[in-house]
């Protein structure tokens, strides 16, 4: 009895839904397909040059003088709020690697456009992709201006050393 | 049915199936009323954005949520007037005097209708304000941040429903009184049937300042007390006026469902307010004793202040007679808009089964002409017919709101008949009509309210929604309907769940937002806050009496200070986090174990301070409740709560594990 009562009632609920017909069938069209994800998320390693980086700077426009020790005064400020929450100065790695040294493993233009451009370059450089299996923190973008980013690594120099 | 249900289980089952199959017959349901098309109308592909932004009242949650049209995807809801502790909104000491009123601290409120800023009579993009309707407030959010900016409370006010609509250059933003009370300089103490005599409607003129958009109350109309509804201002060569339906013109103090629907027609109020602003430099305004909270947000200092402000101009318009008018209006009038030429009022009588259309000029005629029936509580009544454009004849049960798609057409929501009719402003004929799933109140194009609509879309906001959606229980979502308006015949390609309760909503092209100059990060050069912390080497922890004030700072993924000793019992404990990040969309978050508070949500470059009295002896952990990076769950520390009289010594440190100690 039962069992007959529910069959009836699924058949009666069937035939309703095939009588009723209704909407329309055809597919839900899709008209934008693409889902393209943004440019600094490509890593296209192919044309990117691990000793320049990616960014403003090149070998053309960092040219490097004797040590601004005025400028380094200012980087070292900015450097305490926006840098040192997790690099120190020595070569203790913190959350990111030690500052002792940058200066003579880095090109100076790598420098400064890997802290004023990061993303694109943590996703490129295969030192920095390296560095980022070691720390597993993505250096965030500070959002350092161009001058910032110079003041900073004259305070770098200094800290290497730099007369 | 209770009865029926313990005897006839499976008969019972078998029956709610037919009547759902029958149910799903019926014509225009769900399933037919959706054209084959409406999918790939409402669809927008992942990683795209929305062609408009769409603001919506959150009805009895109090705050505004923001989403995107086509699509109905919610991105954000913006804490206006209730306490959201996801955000720490009314939590955090920062943001506490934002819901302060004259009666302290109000950690709810009731938002009904937004209303977006306007330059010549056209969205510009710059605030949204909303309306509190039990305390009587107005809020403004900066649409630069998304955040709520300014709220300033209403005196002599009571059930702020006829707000927050504005000019067409939001030289004001107005709210009416929907209660009408005794004005707050006067003792409310009467008996309740006193209604005639001592109780009074008010209306706030509240000036936005064009260049930072801060609010004031410029002056007050005081009026008969009525019930005030809703308000829309005149544009264009109805500009200078402003219109607000009346109901309860009965002036009942008690049953109003039947004595406010007692008279055949209430009124629709024309305000000069130019006439306002001179009578007001004339010096005819009176000062009245009030209170009331303005209170306002400090982006440098990310802290709110909140100011009591004692006096308020209140001009009577029934001793300055050439201010107000009444036009008669069938049954209890509740929308009341106006279309994008500014000639034509439409008033919805919410009891009526017609739309009565009046006409601008011939207003200004019969005021010219003195075409009077008289006077009500001392306002001139203007005639019916000699302010009436037409009538438009059946058009649906219970006409709510309308909205206009500056193609000649106006769009009237319908309540009992649930459904949204498309007629012809100039012919007053009806060109189409579509049902809404249920019960629909307000609606909203993008620009419906202003000179210049964009009218693609109509969102229709339902007030039920029965079997819309799973059940989940005896409490269900409120909906939102989207229709395609550009053709002929209106649409339906989608509908989708709101929070709170959607009154009224207003929409923007997206362009218009998004390119406004938005904020991503707040510089930490320029964090004016008093207790800022710029960089770990200023992280530090102070006593001050039983105050204990924390400077720490958070970046991805670590607190300093993350160990703290020597907090005894009976200490406040003010936690200062300065969000040391400066890039997009990097916040964290703090909480503490115990804490009878909420939590921090702080954004780069904000410092947010969260109060925190411990209750017990012991050991308490803290850490980043925003997922921040691979080492967000290693983001957290201690905090050591010591006796009443301990010698602990306060000290705090980060990465310095102190040498550990071998015995207790």
């Amino acid at each position: 009895m039962k069992k007959s009562f529910v069959l009836f009632a699924a058949a009666a609920a069937v035939v309703l839904l095939v009588a009723c017909g209704g909407g329309s069938s055809e597919p839900a069209a899709t008209t934008t397909g693409e889902t393209a994800a943004p440019k600094s998320m490509v890593a296209d390693a192919s044309s990117y040059d691990p000793k320049r980086g990616e960014g403003k700077f090149n070998e053309e426009n960092t040219k490097l003088g004797a040590l601004d020790a005025a400028l380094a005064t200012k980087g070292k400020a900015i450097a305490e709020t926006k840098c040192l929450s997790c690099h120190k100065t020595t070569d203790e790695r913190l959350v990111g690697p030690g500052w002792k040294g940058v200066t003579t493993r880095r090109t100076p233009h790598w420098v400064l456009n890997f802290i004023t451009n990061p993303d694109p370059m943590i996703d490129k450089d295969p030192e920095v992709q390296a560095q980022l299996e070691l720390c597993l923190v993505r250096m965030p973008n500070q959002n350092l201006t161009e001058d910032d980013a110079k003041q900073i690594l004259e305070f770098m120099r200094q800290n290497d050393g730099a007369k | 049915m209770e009865t029926t249900t313990k005897y006839f289980k499976l008969p019972l089952l078998a029956t709610a199936m037919l009547a759902l199959g029958f149910q799903a017959c019926k014509p225009k349901n769900a399933g037919s009323a959706v054209g084959g098309d409406a999918a790939a109308k409402a669809y927008v592909a992942p990683g795209k954005h929305d062609e408009f932004y769409n603001f919506v009242s959150g009805g009895f949650s109090g705050q505004m949520s923001v989403y995107g049209l086509p699509s109905g995807r919610l991105m954000r809801v913006i804490p206006v007037f209730s306490v959201d502790p996801e955000k720490g909104w009314g939590y955090s000491e920062e943001t506490k005097p934002m819901l302060n009123t004259s009666s302290g601290f109000v950690p709810w409120d009731d938002l009904h209708h937004v209303e977006m800023s306007q330059t010549n009579g056209e969205i510009d993009g710059k605030w949204v304000f909303g309306n509190a309707n039990n305390t009587p407030r107005l809020a403004r959010i900066d649409l630069k941040t998304f955040k709520t900016a300014e709220i300033i409370e209403l005196p002599n006010s009571a059930g702020n429903h006829s707000s927050p609509f504005g000019t067409e250059n939001s030289e004001y933003i107005v709210a009416g009184t929907r209660f009408s009370v005794p004005p707050d300089d006067v003792s409310g103490d009467v008996p309740i049937n006193t209604y005639k005599q001592n109780f009074k409607g008010h209306i706030s003129f509240v000036s936005v300042n064009k260049e930072n958009g801060e609010m004031d109350i410029a002056f007050q109309l005081r009026t008969p007390g009525v019930n005030f509804d809703l308000a829309r201002a005149g544009k264009a060569k109805s500009h200078g006026w402003f219109f607000f339906s009346c109901y309860n013109t009965e002036q009942a103090n008690t049953l109003l469902e039947v004595n406010a629907s007692q008279r055949d027609k209430d009124f629709i109020m024309a305000v000069n307010w130019k006439k306002a602003e001179e009578y007001l430099k004339a010096g005819k305004g009176k000062k009245v004793k009030v209170k009331y909270a303005h209170n306002k947000w400090n982006e440098a200092t990310h802290t709110a202040t909140s100011e009591i402000k004692t006096e308020v101009t209140v001009l009577d318009v029934t001793e300055l007679k050439d201010i107000c008018y009444f036009i008669p209006c069938p049954k209890s009038p509740h929308g009341c808009d106006v279309d994008p030429t500014g000639e034509y009022i439409v008033g919805s009588g919410k009891l009526a089964a017609l739309i009565p259309v009046f006409s601008f000029d011939k207003l200004q005629k019969a005021i010219a002409d003195k075409a009077y029936d008289g006077e009500y509580e001392g306002i001139p009544v203007v005639k019916y017919e000699a302010a009436l454009h037409g009538e438009v004849q059946k058009p649906g049960l219970g006409p709510l709101h309308t909205e206009f798609d500056g193609k000649g057409n106006a769009y009237t929501s319908f309540f009992v008949s649930s459904e949204v009719v498309k007629w012809n402003i100039k012919d007053l004929k009806v060109v189409d009509r579509v049902p809404t799933y249920y019960s629909v109140g307000h609606l909203s194009i993008p620009g419906g309210n202003t000179r210049k609509p964009n009218a693609k879309y109509l969102v229709a906001y339902n007030k039920i929604t029965k079997d819309r959606y799973l059940p989940t229980g005896p409490e269900l979502a409120q909906s939102a309907q989207l229709y395609d308006i550009s053709g002929e015949k209106m649409q339906m390609i989608l509908d989708f769940p709101t929070i709170g309760e959607p009154h009224y909503a207003q929409s923007a092209p997206a362009d218009l937002i998004k390119n406004n100059g938005q904020l991503k990060i707040y510089k930490i050069g320029d964090n004016k806050h008093p207790y800022v912390t710029k960089g770990e080497s200023e992280a530090k922890v102070v006593r001050e009496g039983n105050k204990v004030h924390v400077y720490m700072t958070s970046i991805r993924s670590h607190f300093a200070p993350d160990n703290i000793e020597g907090v005894r019992l009976g200490d406040e404990v003010y936690f200062h986090v300065t969000n040391l990040e400066q890039d997009w969309d990097v916040p964290h978050g703090f909480a503490v174990k115990g804490a009878a508070n909420a939590e921090l949500l702080i954004m780069p470059g904000e410092t947010t301070t969260l109060k925190w009295v411990p209750d017990r002896v012991g050991m308490f952990p803290m850490y980043c409740t925003d997922f921040c990076s691979a080492l967000h769950q290693e983001m957290q520390g201690y905090i050591r709560v010591s006796p009443a009289g301990s010698n602990v010594p306060l000290t705090y440190s980060v990465g310095t594990n102190k040498p550990a100690e071998t015995k207790k």
